[in-house]
């Protein structure tokens, strides 16, 4: 099985990038392939990164409370490219009464403040599957 | 036996320490702040800088203060942040917060206002009064004051990138009022540097931003005279991950760099330095951040005074404000963090903070409810009136460990100024990413700990429950967006068109030219012209800055 390949994206205007960098740091110590887009991305650019980049999994730093619009446009454009299948995650300030909307439009992992590196790295582990 | 070479500390160690260590080892192998700096386990008169001669409060290089009477005289100013939704949301909160005993208004602004994007630009999407109040025009501005007396009040404004922008916006609200601009008093952000090395909330190139921020001395220097040009921030920088030590030396690098541009510019030291103002992290590790602000004012005293030969007392004097760390709180176990930021607040209280915002205890989950933000005010009350500390201007002064501490804390931070200087100034080393590389490290580094459980956050990585007390948290509806949207339609349709495109021609004109920017942008915001107008005539001049990402 090949490695891993994750995107990670600051998607919005929000430029608090802390989280973004140390979870793509974990994830290459990890022994993942990762790519970081840098800041300011609309959803179409993060699926032309991961179309590009082949990536099996989509991680999403926000923290400013605009994912309820940033997500399922990003959830849309994925599935009109054939990308359905990318574990997309979403790491940041997410209110628990978003959590359902978020995971019914096939978000698998939502971790707030706190969250321990270890647990992103093993669930990625456990739910990605690398794309052959 | 005691040799004559033998301090009274050695000999303690030899006498006492020893046999206690054997008969019981200490918890850790070694003791660190929550900056891994390393701690002795006690400090003497025999420790460097643990002993140094102190001039009083209110004399040079004002290590114990700037006022000769501390908070006896004047408390810090209580001021909390707020900001969301559309103007007239803010405006009702800042008249609930002004009732309840807050003595300054501190305005957050949204995402789309700080990086100078109207409400109806592709990535404004969802974020319209999100993480502050949205503000796109002097409408707008007019709307956020209704009813507020600028010439009563003293009004800060996190604001960088547009601060020269959203600054005019006010000044134009104050005259409507009838108000005279000498008598203004507040402060906006205006601190682009720390936003290239952490908040990253910039637009264009360094430079050009730094224009803008020695126009603003220059204006307000004959304008505006008791307003503060510029807060120079630590506080990002620690949020984004660095040590107190790292938010210290950039911070105070930062601003050298901001009195080097100016006297580059012509303008005279004496004239803007008192002008500027500081803002730092309170951060959890209590005596280190103590230190901190003790060195900073130390510092920065030396700086004025020796490498730009400032003669006025008032270019030597740190003033700054302080905000509890927004990153120290969790989502987990809420309420603990009442508890932290009590903490944070007393130590940024006890280092001589001139103005402070405490953080509310839900804020690892939304924006503040306005009971989780009136009981983060009545912690800063509580510390104020009955905790007893603003008797005495500077009760650890002359601590062994604070001292060698606040001598460690000055040490490190012209090690950084150094370094700073070889590469030829905080610009430059911006540009080539150094101080931006050595936070992410921090960063790093700190969360590597916490994975080890070397440092503990309660309820986070030890103490955890399975169930979390669930709280009550704000939930913003998305109407803002729509109501922003068809004001700014409205606003397009009854505004001179004419008088706005020559307002943003001349602003254009003027990028080009070395004249002052605030008048032609004077011009703009009464002409009603958006922000996003405004901004985009000068990316036209001098484009967008892009970094590249450091992991």
């Amino acid at each position: 099985m090949r490695t891993l390949r994750v995107v990670i994206a600051k998607p919005g205007l929000d430029g608090h990038d802390r989280g973004a960098k140390v979870i793509a740091r974990a994830l290459r110590d990890a022994g993942m392939e990762v790519i970081y887009t840098g800041l300011r991305q609309t959803p179409e650019q993060i699926v032309t990164a991961a179309l590009q980049e082949d990536a099996d999994v989509i991680g999403l730093s926000i923290l400013s409370g605009a994912h309820n619009h940033i997500v399922p446009r990003l959830m849309e454009r994925l599935a009109a490219k054939g990308l359905s299948d990318v574990l997309v995650l979403i790491g940041g300030i997410i209110p628990d009464v978003d959590v359902p909307k978020l995971k019914e439009i096939g978000v698998k992992g939502i971790f707030l403040p706190g969250t321990p590196m270890q647990e992103i790295i093993d669930f990625i582990n456990t739910h990605a599957r690398a794309r052959a | 036996m005691k040799t004559a070479a033998e301090t009274e500390k050695q000999r303690w160690e030899r006498e006492t320490l020893a046999p206690a260590l054997e008969q019981a080892p200490e918890r850790l192998e070694s003791f660190t702040t929550i900056s891994g700096h390393p701690i002795d386990r006690l400090y003497s008169a025999d420790d460097p800088g643990a002993v140094r001669d102190l001039s009083g409060p209110g004399v040079f290089p004002y290590t114990r203060g700037i006022h000769a009477t501390g908070y006896r005289g004047k408390l810090w100013t209580l001021r909390q942040f707020a900001g969301f939704g559309a103007p007239e949301d803010t405006n009702a909160r800042y008249k609930a917060l002004l009732a309840a005993g807050g003595t300054g208004l501190s305005v957050a602004f949204d995402l789309p206002t700080l990086m100078g994007r109207d409400p109806d630009h592709e990535l404004s999407l969802g974020e319209v009064g999100k993480c502050g109040v949205n503000i796109t025009s002097l409408a707008d501005m007019e709307a956020l004051f209704d009813d507020i007396s600028l010439e009563d009040i003293t009004t800060s404004m996190t604001i960088n990138s547009p601060a020269a922008m959203i600054f005019a916006m006010y000044l134009v609200v104050a005259e409507q009022q009838g108000a005279d601009w000498t008598r203004l008093s507040g402060t906006i952000q205006n601190d682009i540097l720390k936003e290239f090395i952490a908040q990253k909330e910039y637009i264009y190139p360094p430079r050009p931003s730094m224009r803008l921020i020695t126009d603003v001395f220059a204006f307000c220097g004959t304008q505006v005279p008791r307003w503060n040009t510029i807060s120079v921030s630590g506080y990002h920088i620690r949020e984004a991950g660095s040590t107190a030590i790292q938010e210290l030396a950039f911070t105070i690098r930062d601003g050298i760099e901001y009195v080097q541009w100016g006297v580059d510019a012509g303008l005279d030291v004496d004239q803007f330095v008192p002008r500027m103002s500081f803002f730092f992290n309170a951060h959890s590790d209590f005596f280190e951040e103590i230190a901190k602000y003790r060195a900073a004012r130390t510092l920065w005293a030396q700086a004025m005074r020796h490498r730009f030969a400032a003669r006025n007392e008032r270019s030597w004097k740190l003033r700054f404000h302080s905000q509890t760390a927004g990153v120290s709180l969790t989502a987990r176990q809420p309420h603990n963090n009442v508890v932290r930021t009590a903490l944070q607040a007393l130590s940024a209280v006890i280092g001589g903070t001139n103005s402070l915002h405490t953080n509310s205890l839900d804020e690892a989950l939304a924006l503040p409810t306005a009971e989780a933000a009136t009981l983060a005010l009545r912690t800063q009350q509580i510390i104020a009136h009955e905790s007893g500390v603003v008797g005495d201007v500077d009760p650890f002064g002359g601590s062994y460990f604070v001292e060698a501490l606040t001598k460690q804390m000055e040490g490190g931070a012209t090690a950084y100024f150094d370094q700073i200087d070889r590469l030829g100034g905080m610009v430059t080393a911006i540009e080539q990413g150094f101080p931006q590389r050595e936070v992410a490290e921090s960063s790093y580094r700190f969360q590597r700990s916490l994975e080890r459980k070397e440092k503990v956050i309660v309820g986070v990585n030890d103490f955890v429950q399975e169930h979390d007390p669930t709280i009550e948290i704000l939930y913003l509806d998305d109407t803002t967006a729509s109501r922003q949207l068809a004001r700014l339609d409205a606003l397009k349709a009854r505004r001179d068109r004419t008088r706005v495109a020559r307002a943003l021609d001349d602003l254009r004109r003027t990028a080009r030219t070395r004249e002052n920017l605030m008048t032609p942008i004077l011009e703009a915001v009464r002409a009603y012209a958006t922000l996003g107008e405004m901004c985009d005539a000068l990316r036209d001049v001098w484009g967008e800055y892009e970094e590249t990402p450091i992991i």
